[in-house]
């Protein structure tokens, strides 16, 4: 057979596929799995707009092979919010203007989500190194580093 | 110096609040649709054939061995298109020539750039359809190739079109050549004005041609049924546009195809024409079958429009009070494969920020064998003002004034003569001046190897025809409907316009961009133009719902029309009859319409005019490492009269977004060529943007001087700051290094160069 | 087209067989690989998933050194405070490499075998005294660092070999290594010029020993002997640093590119060689 069956769990439910050996994991979410809030800007792993969690670690999900899944647990950002409960960053990200157009957002997300998950109370710098893989060509980045920092901000505050 | 920046006193309730954006959980949750998130059952995926030449003729494409794969439906090329005329009308945000829109969408006899489409097959999946694009064959005749301006405009360089005449000079040329068109203005005499001058500074710049660099690829689905009908779905900066662009190019009725917009994932002018659609349309025919196609990051680099590279020649007089004399400018552009660079508007915006009785600009188109150039906020502008605001600030060193005097002294005015024609009304430039020179940014002390630099920069603004509709729900919550996709959050600037003029609640307001069937006819959001446009054409909708809603309320209360007023939401009645009438909200009014005349709504289509110019002023700090060449940007600035802010986050947002593609231009963004005329550097690793970390944060100043022109007094804001951040950076670094910045971008390799040239390390 | 096969083998046995296949490829962060089979410059016939095997992915500390799986990741590396502590060059050197999301995939070993002549991590191996085990059909064998890569692309590896890990002998008291490298960007960047230094201190502060490794001057990262030999015996005073940065300097044969040029690359690696001996030098006085 051609196709390899793979079996993962995405936020947590488990699913299966069959894809090709050649097919990224970005391709398997967006064309296989229909979770197109993963986004591809150039699927060679320079702009972040298709981060996604693998086992725990923010990676590109166009830099990973569907079949190399196996046994993984994927999170992307259809399972950042709990049902219609917001996750602070996004809740914050609104409430800031932090996004023109949208298409990088979900990757922000994503890879801020990460970052409040391992350092609660980072810096602007900190933030901006954390993200210099998540290109952003409407904002300037301000918005959404302050947004970040806002949002960490609330979190230590409620933690 | 005098001038206090005027700031609006009216307050409103909704206009100028920070409400979230209505579309904005969908595009936290990752739910919002865009270009490439469409699926249709039983869709084909399409993969482009595209030239791997710079410059060659095509002498045969083979199609066969590709559609004898199992599972690939359809191939085209240019001869399933008609081959139109040459016929230049209004499109897009500048006047196209649909032949050459035509041949740029897919070659005919020749390919004139590296990765010029020349086919375009569909399969059913996308890597058999990659398969089969390999598979089709195209013998070329490669021909010699030229990529830099200069050298496309000799005699003797390889001739793109053979009948292109360079249009305004006189005689016309006989013999076709590179050079598309000469245009030109002035004002006054700029040989009495040299005359006059007691200083003079010249110089040449050259900038590099860059890209948008939107995160979102274009993608297109389309759909073509045994009917005739088409439908695409697809990400633009104006379904309108595509609809037309694409019936034109297919020779079909604008009335045979419905394009529905997706979400965009930005565009800064480059979705402002056709690439991908007419032929995913092309493939759904010859297929019947819907066929996707969606652009890979190296064939945004290489296909779709940066804008021009630039020479530029700027030459200034004085008097030694600073007082201008006479200003000159020579700009020679790169339109790409085909003509229409925006040279002219470079030479119409350039000196536009000041009051020069004798100015002149001579502008010109030129082709070369790169991707033809796409409108890319403020077109052509940046480069000009480069040019300019440079060359004032070594005026200002050699006659050792403050950069901000000499530009305040100079200030344009309302009433001023702009180069390009029309006398200035209310304009806010000497105010964003006064702003930057009272920011804490303007006297922050600067440490060793840092430099400040301060440039400004105009940009017209535009309004043109839009539409709008407001339909009052049962409830009396409201649905507004435009034609413009939501670039940057246009959608919270229309519900807020409408909630203040329908005196509702902004929760109550849902805004939403139509299909070209479902809302009248729409100019494309670029131009700096949805918010003051489409926006004069929401508050006359809402003022036309709010007229029906007064003659309902006048039924309710069998009074005439003429006794009712709208005020915070409700009718009030002015009958003086002694019944007490108490007001009737809205809610009401809408509850009860079936009984007064049914469903309430206002729609109106307009032609705004009345746009307001707007200027901006950007201070730029920078800190070069005279070792490597290396620039750090530590602090920006960028001040803006914005007319009045609608949404402040979201004016605020496009001042530190344009500022920040500025910086990118300035610094280390280009098109990287080989000898033969291939792109280098067609990914975002090599063509380097800005990442988070490059960058400061970005302040801002909206300075609000109203626009006359717009019921809130609205100007465009999206497009002025991207013109002055290419001289604030380039001033910065020539004041930290003391070597004047001749040459975008100020890479590291260039820049240690020009110190190590200069004796400087 | 015939389907790409995908292999995941948890032995180095198993591995060394399928990657004598023609058109194997070894995976292990996918960050290259993908990249280049996305650009159509490569599309192989069989992908060996090399991560399925433990030898690759541990980290292992012994009194004469460090062990560090081919396989294993630059944030799994940057968070085993050990090895961090030890070798903090190394493991800056290989966390330039690419965003936060490519450092939870790229590998020491793919970023060594990718042979690019700019790779981040190399230099900074070079500079460690770094050697890696081989294994390949005819068994296991060792090479040092600096002998893998010999062109752009190209390495000394004969089919079916592959790097199962990387060893870091315990460096003598007051060492300290340190790498810098040169781009446009902050961030999300290939190296212009790349420079590794590790240097060793006596009870009086004079240099005993020292590496110098440059990236992207050449077309493979170099040892630079006369560049080190620079800093040997001294103090590491204005004068060695002199003298290390004009070798480094003359050591480079670089290319005009896209990136930056001949003049650029020989004046910025003298520049960095020396800079990043300031730093490494500070970390062997234990500031």
């Amino acid at each position: 057979m051609a196709k390899h069956h793979v079996s993962m769990t995405v936020n947590g439910e488990p699913v299966e596929f069959l894809c090709e050996t050649q097919q990224t994991l970005l391709d398997v979410l967006r064309d296989e799995l229909e979770l197109t809030g993963t986004k591809e800007g150039c699927g060679t792993g320079d702009c972040g707009a298709c981060s996604v969690m693998l086992d725990g670690r923010l990676v590109c999900s166009c830099l990973v092979l569907g079949v190399e899944t196996e046994g993984r647990h994927i999170e992307t950002i259809e399972g950042v919010a709990q049902g219609s409960e917001l996750h602070p960053i996004q809740q914050q990200l609104l409430e800031d203007a932090a996004l023109q157009c949208g298409i990088c957002t979900p990757g922000i997300v994503v890879a801020a989500k990460a970052l409040l998950e391992q350092n609660l109370n980072p810096t602007e710098t900190e933030v901006r190194y954390w993200l210099a893989g998540n290109l952003c060509r409407c904002t300037g980045y301000d918005k959404i580093v302050r947004s970040v920092m806002n949002a960490a901000a609330k979190m230590r505050e409620e933690a | 110096m005098g001038n206090e920046p005027k700031i609006f006193t009216k307050t409103y309730k909704w206009v100028g609040t920070r409400p979230v954006r209505p579309d904005g959980v969908d595009k936290v949750m990752g739910r919002a649709a865009f270009g490439a998130d469409y699926q249709l059952p039983g869709m084909l995926f399409g993969a482009v054939v595209r030239s791997p030449h710079a410059h060659a003729r095509i002498k045969s494409i083979d199609t066969s061995a590709a559609l004898k794969l199992p599972g690939v439906h359809a191939a085209v090329t240019a001869a399933d298109f008609p081959d139109l005329p040459s016929e230049v009308s209004a499109g897009g945000e500048a006047p196209v020539n649909f032949r050459h829109v035509s041949l740029n969408v897919i070659a005919r006899d020749k390919v004139l750039y590296e990765g010029h489409a020349v086919a375009a097959v569909a399969a059913t999946s996308p890597g058999l359809a990659a398969e089969a694009a390999a598979l089709v064959t195209v013998d070329y005749e490669v021909l010699p190739h030229v990529i830099d301006v200069l050298e496309a405009m000799q005699p003797d360089a390889p001739v793109l079109h053979d009948d292109l005449y360079t249009s305004g000079v006189d005689p016309r040329p006989t013999t076709a050549s590179n050079v598309a068109a000469r245009t030109g203005f002035t004002l006054g005499d700029t040989a009495q004005g040299f005359a006059a001058a007691e200083v003079i500074v010249e110089r040449e710049f050259k900038t590099e041609a860059v890209h948008q660099g939107y995160i979102e690829p274009h993608a297109a689905v389309a759909t073509y049924a045994a009917d005739g009908m088409a439908t695409i779905w697809c990400t633009s900066q104006g379904q309108f546009m595509v609809r037309e662009f694409t019936a034109k190019l297919l020779g079909m009725d604008i009335s045979a195809i419905r394009v529905i917009p997706s979400e965009i994932g930005g565009g800064f002018g480059g979705k402002t024409t056709v690439y991908i659609e007419p032929l995913a349309v092309a493939l759904a025919k010859k297929s019947g079958r819907p066929v996707k196609l969606v652009m890979s990051r190296v064939e945004v680099f290489k296909a779709t429009g940066p804008t021009s590279g630039a020479w530029i020649k700027v030459k200034v007089g004085a008097k030694r009070d600073g007082k201008l004399t006479a200003g000159e400018m020579v700009l020679k552009y790169q339109a790409g494969a085909f003509p229409g660079s925006p040279a002219t508007l470079g030479g119409m915006t350039g000196f536009a920020p000041y009051d020069i009785e004798n100015a002149s600009a001579e502008c010109w188109d030129v082709v070369s064998n790169r991707p033809k150039c796409a409108a890319y906020r403020a077109p052509g502008a940046p480069m000009a003002a480069f040019g300019v605001e440079s060359v004032l600030d070594e005026l200002a060193q050699k006659l050792g004034m403050c950069p901000l005097e000499l530009r305040m002294k100079n200030a344009a005015k309302a009433g001023t003569r702009a180069l390009y024609g029309p006398k200035f009304l209310d304009i806010g430039y000497a105010e964003t001046l006064t702003a930057a020179q009272v920011h804490p940014h303007w006297s922050m002390p600067l440490g060793p190897h840092q430099g400040r630099g301060i440039a400004s920069g105009f940009w017209f603004n535009v309004g043109g025809p839009s539409s709008a509709a407001i339909h009052i729900n049962e409830d009396g919550t409201a649905e507004v409907v435009t034609g413009n996709p939501d670039i940057g959050g246009s959608r919270a600037s229309m519900a807020l316009m409408a909630a203040e003029v329908l005196g509702i609640d902004y929760a109550k307001v849902k805004p939403m961009i139509g299909d070209t069937g479902q809302i009248a006819y729409s100019f494309l959001t670029g131009g700096s133009r949805v918010t003051f446009a489409t926006g004069k054409a929401v508050c006359e909708a809402a003022d036309a719902t709010i007229a029906e809603l007064k003659k309902r309320a006048a039924k309710l209360w069998k009074i005439d029309g003429q006794h009712v007023e709208w005020r915070d939401g409700q009718a009030w009645s002015t009958l003086d009859d002694g019944t007490d009438r108490a007001p009737l909200p809205l809610a009401k009014i809408a509850a009860n319409a079936s009984k007064t005349g049914g469903p309430i709504s206002g729609a109106v289509s307009i032609n705004a005019a009345g746009a307001g110019p707007g200027f901006g002023t950007h201070i730029c700090d920078v800190e070069v490492d005279p070792e490597t060449g290396g620039v750090t940007v530590l602090r920006y600035t960028a001040i803006q009269d914005v007319g009045r802010a609608i949404h402040p986050a979201y004016v605020e947002g496009q001042l530190q977004g344009g500022a920040a593609q500025g910086i990118g231009w300035a610094l280390n963004e280009e098109y990287v060529y080989d000898a033969k005329g291939r792109l280098q550097n067609a990914s975002v690793l090599d063509y380097r943007m800005p990442v988070a970390s490059d960058l400061p944060m970005i302040d801002t100043v909206l300075v609000e001087v109203p626009n006359p022109g717009h019921p809130f007094g609205v100007r465009g804001v999206g497009e002025v700051p991207i013109v002055p951040p290419l001289a604030a950076v380039a001033n910065a670094v020539s004041r930290a290094t003391g070597v004047r910045i001749d040459a975008l971008p100020i890479s590291p390799p260039r820049l240690l160069k020009k110190l190590v040239d200069a004796g400087k390390v | 087209m015939e389907a790409i096969q995908y292999a995941r083998p948890s032995t180095i046995d198993d591995a060394v067989s399928r990657l004598s296949e023609t058109g194997a490829r070894a995976l292990a962060g996918g960050t290259d690989l993908l990249v280049q089979m996305r650009g159509g410059s490569v599309r192989p016939r069989v992908i060996v998933d090399i991560k399925g095997i433990a030898e690759l992915r541990r980290v292992e500390q012994t009194p004469q050194g460090f062990r560090v799986g081919a396989a294993v990741a630059g944030a799994e590396l940057g968070e085993h405070t050990a090895f961090a502590a030890q070798w903090p060059g190394v493991v800056e050197a290989f966390q330039l490499i690419g965003s936060t999301q490519v450092q939870g995939r790229a590998s020491l070993g793919g970023n060594l075998c990718n042979a690019s002549p700019a790779a981040d991590s190399v230099p900074a191996l070079i500079a460690a005294g770094a050697r890696c085990t081989i294994a390949g059909p005819g068994g296991k064998r060792e090479a040092a660092v600096e002998d893998i890569c010999v062109g752009p692309g190209k390495t000394s590896l004969a089919p079916g070999e592959f790097i199962v890990d990387f060893f870091f002998a315990t460096p003598p008291a007051h060492t300290g290594d340190a790498y810098l490298r040169f781009t446009p960007r902050t961030e999300m960047d290939i190296a212009v010029v790349g420079a590794g230094v590790c240097l060793s201190l006596d009870a009086n502060g004079r240099c005993t020993a020292a590496r110098v490794g440059l990236g992207a001057v050449a077309p493979r990262a170099l040892l630079v002997p006369a560049a080190a030999a620079a800093l040997v015996g001294t103090s590491v005073d204005d004068a060695a640093l002199a003298k290390l940065a004009a070798a480094a300097s003359a050591a480079c044969q670089p290319i005009d590119d896209k990136r930056g040029t001949i003049e650029f690359r020989t004046r910025v690696a003298g520049v960095l060689a020396r800079r990043a001996a300031v730093a490494a030098l500070a970390r062997a006085r234990g500031q």
